[in-house]
This record gives structure tokens, C-alpha cells and sequence, in this order.
């Protein structure tokens, strides 16, 4: 072949230059975007007055929201990783009870409860991955026998301890302590103050809190969760562990072969999961002041739906980050907002069921293209 | 090629057994940097575990690896790699949801310090892929391609060009061009040769004779775990090769033709 040749390939007159659409819609977090907008734009349209959008309101889906983003960035970079785990929502039931025990029975601080659940949960995501890595077995298996595990411990625990289901009396012991407003505080309370004297947002006008905003601040678990999405969008697009965690997921054995720790990979995001469910976890239980057998139940499939809305593929090595939060976000929109515009609950699981089914046909048409199968 | 050059990897009468099955019976070969050495044979003649001898995958039972002139145990295949020894598979080398920068750089990710943070340069590994490829007479859209768009000669091309731009000095290609059209074909064999150039040696595994003699300065025969000797360019014919490959049932014949390397 001459030197010419060499430096100045011909381009192939048979691949079309693709359109911008063509390529918006290869970014996986198109449709979280779309969904985003319709669903703004829906609620604005049927809700407007139901008091969704006052300051009160907007806390309450955010709220929501924000507890489906802390359990869908883990989900996201596991599922990107090429692994499931349905263990997230017997995990959050899981640590809030320990920490419960920890800190009411057992009557250690409070602080000391919350990290040694935090060790002991990502412990269990850890061995989780190893069972997965060393067996090679589906996660999808070995994660659920861990989701009966955990929750049959959850039930257990307490009915021997405690002979009940739910220990409360946290609220009292967290008193004073440093690291409980960490995850159950509020901030910003200044700013809604001056807001609510300003008279930009609703006091209340009378009762015990007569004159305070009905928002107080900001509540730590939103604070939490913007910075869970801010941490795992730079660690998957802007690192070189994120290149790992879509070669992982992409194909093993070729990352493998390329020199990629596949399974110290799959394992530290099975313990990022376990942590995020933590995170949930510690913050309702500081925000309930107690901790029931119960929490956390369908919350694996809650953040799964949310991460295959936001564009990830359920085979792995594709997705976002910031998809899988704006799917979040969808989710606890519309479940709240059905709420406030009175419509009957049970109809939220038919739209998730529909959406959920929307999303994954659009994630294999959007795999079609970026493979350029057809 | 010349005798003052020295062999930058020499495998001498290496054996491999597993467990009653001998795949490997005694084989030499020796192969020179700027060459491409040949490897053929039928399925089942034991080049797979050959190569993967030679990559680190297998010790060998009996045998002993020369590279560079030095005695070499590899205790696995990241030891070969981080050598100078890279195998280019098949299948297996390419993430097709992956960015071809991306896949360029994975598992040697480039990375920048932005503050206390250690970040994949993602500027620096898009330039270096474009003008990789470009060297490769690749015209990608972008360093955002995705790999699953490219062809199976594209995706080999890729990943030979990847090797070579992460040190390889020994290039070993299992059946690149086993599963690809005439015209992909062409386009990998025309990399090798542009390889080879550089002044790497390449060992080009194969089954199809005619591939072999487009690109091959030397030849060896993989027979039942045996070799049957190594041919010159020029002193054997395809119809030879095949024969060979085939079980040498015109061995005889074809003793003088291999200038008595049998």
C-alpha cells in the first residue's frame, strides 16, 4: 500500500452522515429527559392548583424524588457494571433496624450506630459480589436469596429483642448527637425563613409554629442524593474506574483480556449499592424516628424501573448517571402528583407498568443504533 | 531472514500435556521482529495452545521460552503483556457498546489531574485514536464512534492498532481474518504488512493458505502437536502448505522444497 493511500483514507460513500437526532438519541439519558418534560409539562397543565407546585408541595415530590435518586445512582453503576441487586430494599429495612438496635437497646451513640451499620451493610454488598464473582452465578439469584435473608433478619431481630416489629425512641437518643443531622437534619433554614417572612413562600398562621414557614430547609436526604448523582456522574464519565464499570459490563472477558479488574470492579459496586441503600435507610430512620420490619419493601425494583427509565440497558455497559436520577425524579413526580391531583393511587402501578415497558422498548431500538445492528 | 539477527522470541522443543492428551509434542519456532511468521495448521493441530503458551496462558510441560535472548517464565498472561507480547483475539478484543476511544484505552486509561482529582483525559485519548487510526487508513466520524458500528476488519484493525500503540514487540493474531469478507480481509492483511514495517514481529495464526502467503515471510506447520519445519517465502507453494497442513502425505516430495529445515 503506498504512503498516499496510507494518510488519506477514502471515506466510505456507504455510511450516511447521521443526523443530529440520530445522535441525541444514542445519549442514554434522552429519555429521562423526554419523560422529565411530559411529565412537567402533564402536572403543570392538570395540577396546577392542587397546590403540587406551592413550596409545600414541591418539597413533598422532591422528597420523594430524592429517595429514588439516593437508591438509583447505585443501582445504575452496578446494572452499568453488568450486575443486578434485588438485596436494596431488604438492605434499607436491614440497617435501619441494626441501627435501631444499635442505638435503642443497645444504647450506643448514635454516631457509632450509623457507622457501624454503614461497615456492616457494605460488608454484606461485598459478599454478595464475591459470591457472584467466585460462583458465576446470575446476581439476579444470589441477590435474591439475600433479599429474603436480610428482611427474614429484619423480622427477626426485633421480635426477639423487642418483642415488636418497629423500635422507635430514636428521635430521643439522636439528640445532641454529631454525625444523626448528617442524614435526618435540615438546611438552609435562614434562607426559608427569610423566605417565609418575605413573604415568597406560606407561614403558618397559627398553631405552636404560628409564623414559621411550612417549609423549614432543606432535609439532608436531598442534599444526599445531589451529591450521590454529582459523584457517580463524574465516576463513571469522567474516570478512569468509570471506563472499568462500562468495560465490565460491556463484556468481561474482553475487559478482562485487556487487563481490566473485572471483579474488583463488580464487587466495590455491589458495596456502593449496599452503601446507598444505607444512606436511605439512616436518613428515614432519623426522619421517622424509628425503624420498622417493613421499610424498604419493593424499593429493589423501584430504582431498577427508575435506572431503566433514565437509558440504561438491563444487559449492561450502557447508561447515565444523570438518566437514572431524572428517572428517579419521573417516578416520584408522578407518584405524588397523581396524589395531588386526585387521582386513585392504584392507577400509579399501571402507569409505572406502562412506562417501565416504553423505556426498555426504547433502550433495544437505541442499542440497535449504536451498534448499528438492524 | 538473515542470521545476524537474533530471534526475539525462540520457543524451543516445547512440550504441553494435559493430563494424558499430549497437544504440544516438541515444537520450535522462532520468530524475528519486522517478520511475519505463519503459523498454520488444521483445527485441532494444537496452534491455540501453541500461542497460548507463547502468551502466558500455558507453561509449557517440557521446552523453554527464548525472549530476547533471555529465558522467560510467565506466570500468567499480564507478564507477557507487560513483555512486549500482545495477542489480538478473534472475538473478544472489542466492546461494541463502547466508545472506539474508549475501547482504545481500556484497562491504559490516560488521566490528568484536574485539583486533588486524578480524571480519564478524555482530550488526549480522542486525538491519540483519531490519528491512530487515521495511520491505519481508518476514517472514523468521530472518537465517539461507537465499536459496534465498525466492521470485524475495522474492530481487528482497532485492536492491532491498539497494541502496537501500547508497546507491543510481539503482535500475535488468532485467525484474524477467519471470519471477515474478501475486502475486510484485505484491509487486515494490508495492517500487517504495515505492522511488520514497524519493525514488530508478528505471528499470524490461520488456517487459510492463501492468507498466509498474501503477508507471511516465513512459514511453520502445526501438525498433530508437531511441527513439520519452517519454509522461506519463495521456497514452498501453497499447494505445498496445504498439503502439509493437510496430514504431508507428499512429505517426501516436499523435503527439498523446505531446504532441509524438517
Amino acid at each position: 500500500m503506498s504512503e498516499a493511500a496510507q494518510s488519506t483514507p477514502v471515506a466510505d460513500e456507504r455510511i450516511k452522515e447521521i443526523s443530529a437526532l440520530r445522535k441525541a438519541l444514542i445519549r442514554p439519558e434522552l429519555g429521562g429527559i423526554v419523560g422529565t418534560i411530559a411529565v412537567f409539562t402533564f402536572f403543570l397543565l392538570f395540577a396546577f392548583d392542587s397546590g403540587m407546585f406551592s413550596a409545600q408541595g414541591a418539597m413533598n415530590w422532591s422528597v420523594v424524588s430524592a429517595q429514588f435518586m439516593i437508591i438509583a445512582v447505585g443501582a445504575c453503576l452496578l446494572m452499568i457494571a453488568g450486575e443486578f441487586d434485588l438485596s436494596v430494599g431488604s438492605m434499607i429495612g436491614f440497617a435501619g433496624m441494626m441501627i435501631a438496635i444499635f442505638a435503642v437497646t443497645l444504647g450506643w451513640p448514635v454516631w457509632m450506630a450509623i457507622i457501624v451499620t454503614f461497615v456492616l451493610c457494605t460488608a454484606i454488598g461485598a459478599v454478595n459480589g464475591f459470591i457472584v464473582i467466585r460462583t458465576g452465578l446470575p446476581s439476579f439469584i444470589v441477590t435474591l436469596a439475600f433479599l429474603f435473608i436480610l428482611r427474614g433478619f429484619t423480622i427477626f431481630l426485633p421480635q426477639v429483642i423487642e418483642r415488636k416489629t418497629i423500635i422507635g425512641g430514636i428521635k430521643d437518643v439522636a439528640e445532641g448527637d454529631w454525625l444523626a443531622p448528617i442524614f435526618g437534619g435540615k438546611i438552609l433554614g435562614g434562607l426559608f425563613q427569610w423566605m417565609g417572612d418575605a413573604g415568597l413562600i406560606a407561614t403558618f398562621t397559627r398553631g405552636s409554629r404560628q409564623g414559621q414557614p411550612v417549609v423549614d430547609g432543606i432535609p439532608m436526604l436531598i442534599i444526599w442524593a445531589i451529591v450521590l448523582i454529582i459523584f457517580g456522574h463524574i465516576l463513571l464519565t469522567k474516570t478512569k474506574f468509570g471506563n472499568w464499570i462500562f468495560a465490565a459490563g460491556g463484556d468481561a472477558e474482553a475487559a478482562r483480556n485487556s487487563g481490566v479488574p473485572v471483579n474488583k470492579v463488580k464487587v466495590l459496586m455491589f458495596m456502593f449499592t449496599a452503601f446507598c441503600a444505607t444512606v436511605f435507610a439512616v436518613c428515614q430512620v432519623m426522619e421517622f424516628g424509628s425503624a420498622g420490619a417493613d421499610r424498604g419493601l419493593l424499593k429493589e425494583f423501584e430504582a431498577i424501573i427508575a435506572v431503566v427509565i433514565g437509558g440504561a440497558l438491563l444487559t449492561g455497559g450502557y447508561g447515565s448517571v444523570l438518566g437514572a436520577a431524572l428517572g428517579a425524579l419521573i417516578f416520584g413526580v408522578v407518584q405524588q402528583g397523581l396524589f395531588f391531583a386526585g387521582v386513585e393511587s392504584s392507577l400509579f402501578r399501571v402507569f409505572l407498568g406502562i412506562i417501565l415497558l416504553g423505556a426498555v422498548i426504547l433502550n433495544t431500538y437505541i442499542r440497535r443504533i449504536i451498534t448499528g445492528e438492524r | 531472514m538473515s542470521s545476524d539477527k537474533t530471534p526475539i522470541i525462540k520457543m524451543q522443543n516445547i512440550e504441553k500435556h494435559f493430563g494424558s492428551v499430549i497437544a504440544l509434542a516438541g515444537v520450535s519456532v522462532d520468530v524475528f521482529p519486522g517478520e511475519c511468521h505463519c503459523l498454520l495448521g488444521d483445527n485441532g493441530a494444537g496452534k491455540s495452545t501453541f500461542i497460548k503458551t507463547m502468551s502466558g496462558v500455558h507453561k509449557p510441560t517440557h521446552g523453554e521460552i527464548l525472549f530476547e535472548g533471555k529465558e522467560m517464565h510467565f506466570a500468567d498472561p499480564r507478564d507477557a503483556i507487560s513483555a512486549g507480547i500482545a495477542t489480538v483475539h478473534q472475538h473478544l478484543a472489542m466492546i461494541p457498546l463502547m466508545s472506539v476511544s474508549r475501547n482504545f484505552f481500556m484497562g491504559n486509561e490516560p488521566v490528568k489531574s484536574v485539583g486533588p482529582l486524578k480524571l480519564f483525559d478524555h482530550d488526549h485519548a480522542n486525538t491519540v485514536t483519531m490519528d491512530e487510526m487515521r495511520k491505519m487508513g481508518i476514517n472514523l466520524r468521530g472518537p465517539d464512534q461507537a465499536v459496534g458500528t465498525l466492521s470485524g476488519g475495522e474492530r481487528q484493525t482497532v485492536a492491532i492498532a491498539r497494541a502496537v500503540y501500547f508497546g507491543a514487540k510481539v503482535l500475535i493474531l488468532d485467525e484474524p481474518t477467519s471470519a471477515l469478507g474478501v475486502r475486510q480481509t484485505a484491509n487486515v492483511l494490508a495492517t500487517i504488512d504495515k505492522v511488520r514495517k514497524q519493525g514488530i514481529a508478528v505471528v499470524f495464526i490461520t488456517h487459510n493458505v492463501r492468507h498466509a502467503m498474501a503477508v507471511g515471510d516465513r512459514f511453520t506447520v502445526l501438525n498433530r502437536g508437531k511441527t513439520l519445519g519452517t519454509a522461506q517465502r519463495g521456497e514452498i507453494t501453497p499447494e505445498e502448505l496445504q498439503d502439509l497442513m493437510a496430514g504431508g502425505q507428499e512429505l517426501v516430495q516436499l523435503e527439498g522444497s523446505l531446504g532441509g529445515t524438517v
